[in-house]
């Protein structure tokens, strides 16, 4: 077939959270232009398990770039090599028949390894739960026109919420930041009315947490908007430091 | 919550940094400037000297406040340095760059080391120069001389020995480099620290921090060469 490859990967695998990972190297020679890089590492374990192996341990769900869940380091680039796309949705057409690409799991201090290229990413939940939400009335919906919001705002806000929560800003910091997470909610909420009675204690919540949970500061090398599948701006990060300072102030 | 608390969180460092980040360049801006009355001779750079000197005690509070803003500048430079190597305490086998949107350099990669040889060359620098011959507590008649009747520190006299040695001159134009680094990056930084964010703005923002970074090295090597080559 004219678009069959032959793809070299070296995979990081670790049987487990607290013991020694290392490189395995594999020949995927049923590779093929069509398929999306998860669908390789599809067929690179049915490769493994028919041989007995272990299958290496990737998290995905939607395969659409909607969910968050999928994630690795491609070649040194979390997502890979294709700009605003999650992993999952870019494909093998992208590389060329014996080529070799070498897949990391998101290295950081506050997502720790759970299996080969599976972290646990639930400090993003904490630093969500610490304040990323609004309190609402129970009840009958309200009017919907109630409530405007100048169509500017309303824009701004929506582009913060697009946020899927994959961790690809984190993995790609030279900080291991997760500035870009946190500050994409916080500042989605600021620009928003249903954001306003928790705002002052949000901010400082989050941020709080985000610390907490071992991840670095920033140091502004905006390399995480450069890998985020949604683009998010850093815009974001200087909006948080803006609420900080206001809610530190009075 | 106190001020505290409030200034060691990853916000308050970012802002420490950027705020103290801002004035020392302003500082060194005023200072590049400043040296280059030399051009003008060396009694106008002798006046410009003395002409600080005799500020007193608004002096005093000036470099009071500058000591301030290096030790805290270099003390959450080093913080925020350690702070990255424990929260990825195992690196990546390959990492690269996005490009794109992303800022990261040399320059962005290098702050901490260009910032620690930038904080070992000031102390070298002011032991040189400020405190050297003719300086306070290193009283030297040879290095005085009378302007217009005012008996004034010959302070051209010292930056001219200095900037006849050629490791010397080697030496302090490569750090002024290092500075032109540090300040590339710095200078966007520290803006984007402190809540600029019109994201179209940025690659300007970045480019004449650049530039504005290029021009206060420059000015700093053209005069110790003018000297070196003999030119002044
Ligand atoms: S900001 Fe972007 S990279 Fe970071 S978690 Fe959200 S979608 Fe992923
Ligand atoms: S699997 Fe859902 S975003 Fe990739």
């Amino acid at each position: 077939m004219a678009n069959s490859m032959n793809i070299t990967l070296k995979v990081w695998r670790q049987a487990g959270p607290d013991v020694k990972g290392g490189f395995e190297t594999y020949q995927v020679p049923d590779a093929n232009a069509h398929m999306s890089f998860l669908e390789l590492l599809d067929v690179l374990n049915e490769q493994l398990i028919k041989e007995g192996n272990d299958p290496v341990e990737f998290d995905h769900d939607c395969r659409e770039g909607i969910c968050g869940s999928c994630g690795v380091v491609i070649d040194g680039v979390a997502h890979g090599p294709q700009k605003r796309t999650a992993c999952c949705q870019l494909h093998m057409r992208h590389y060329r028949d014996g080529d070799t690409i070498v897949i990391e799991p998101w290295r950081a201090e506050g997502f720790p390894i759970i299996k080969d290229l599976v972290v646990d990413r639930s400090a993003f939940d904490r630093i969500i739960a610490s304040g990323g939400y609004i309190s609402a009335n129970t009840g009958a919906a309200q009017d919907a026109n109630s409530l405007p919001i100048a169509k500017a705002d309303a824009d701004l806000a929506m582009d913060y919420a697009t946020c899927i929560g994959c961790g690809a800003c984190v993995a790609a910091c030279p900080n291991a930041s997760a500035s870009l997470f946190t500050a994409a909610k916080i500042a989605q909420l600021s620009l928003l009315p249903q954001g306003d009675p928790e705002r002052k204690t949000r901010v400082k919540s989050m941020v709080d947490q985000m610390a907490e949970e071992g991840f670095g500061d920033c140091s502004n090398h905006a390399e995480c908007e450069a890998v985020c599948p949604k683009g998010i701006s850093i815009s974001s990060i200087s909006r948080m430091r803006r609420e900080y300072v206001k809610a530190m102030t009075d | 919550m106190s001020l505290l608390t409030n200034l060691n969180s990853p916000i308050g460092k970012k802002l420490v940094t950027g705020i103290t980040g801002l004035g020392l360049t302003i500082f060194v801006l005023m200072h590049m400037i400043g040296n280059l009355s030399m051009f003008s001779g060396d009694d106008a750079y002798n006046e410009y000297a003395h002409f600080l000197a005799s500020l007193g005690p608004l002096l005093y509070a000036v470099e009071a406040g500058l000591v301030l803003f290096f030790l805290a500048h270099a003390v959450n430079g080093v913080k925020i340095w350690m702070g990255k190597r424990k929260a990825r305490p195992q690196g990546y086998a390959v990492y690269k760059s996005a490009g794109g949107p992303s800022m990261q350099s040399s320059s962005s990669r290098s702050m901490i080391i260009t910032g620690i040889i930038l904080l070992v060359f000031t102390v070298f620098h002011l032991i040189s120069f400020k405190f050297g011959s003719g300086g306070p507590g290193n009283a030297d008649a040879a290095y005085l001389t009378t302007i217009d009747g005012v008996e004034m520190r010959d302070l051209a006299k010292l930056v001219r020995e200095k900037f006849a040695l050629p490791w010397y001159t080697i030496g302090y134009t490569a750090i002024m480099l290092l500075l032109v680094t540090h300040l590339r990056h710095g200078i966007w930084s520290a803006l984007q620290s402190l809540g600029a964010m019109r994201p179209s703005l940025s690659p300007a923002v970045y480019t004449i921090g650049g530039l504005l970074g290029l021009g206060i090295g420059l000015g700093f090597i053209v005069m110790p060469l003018a000297l070196f080559f003999g030119w002044l």
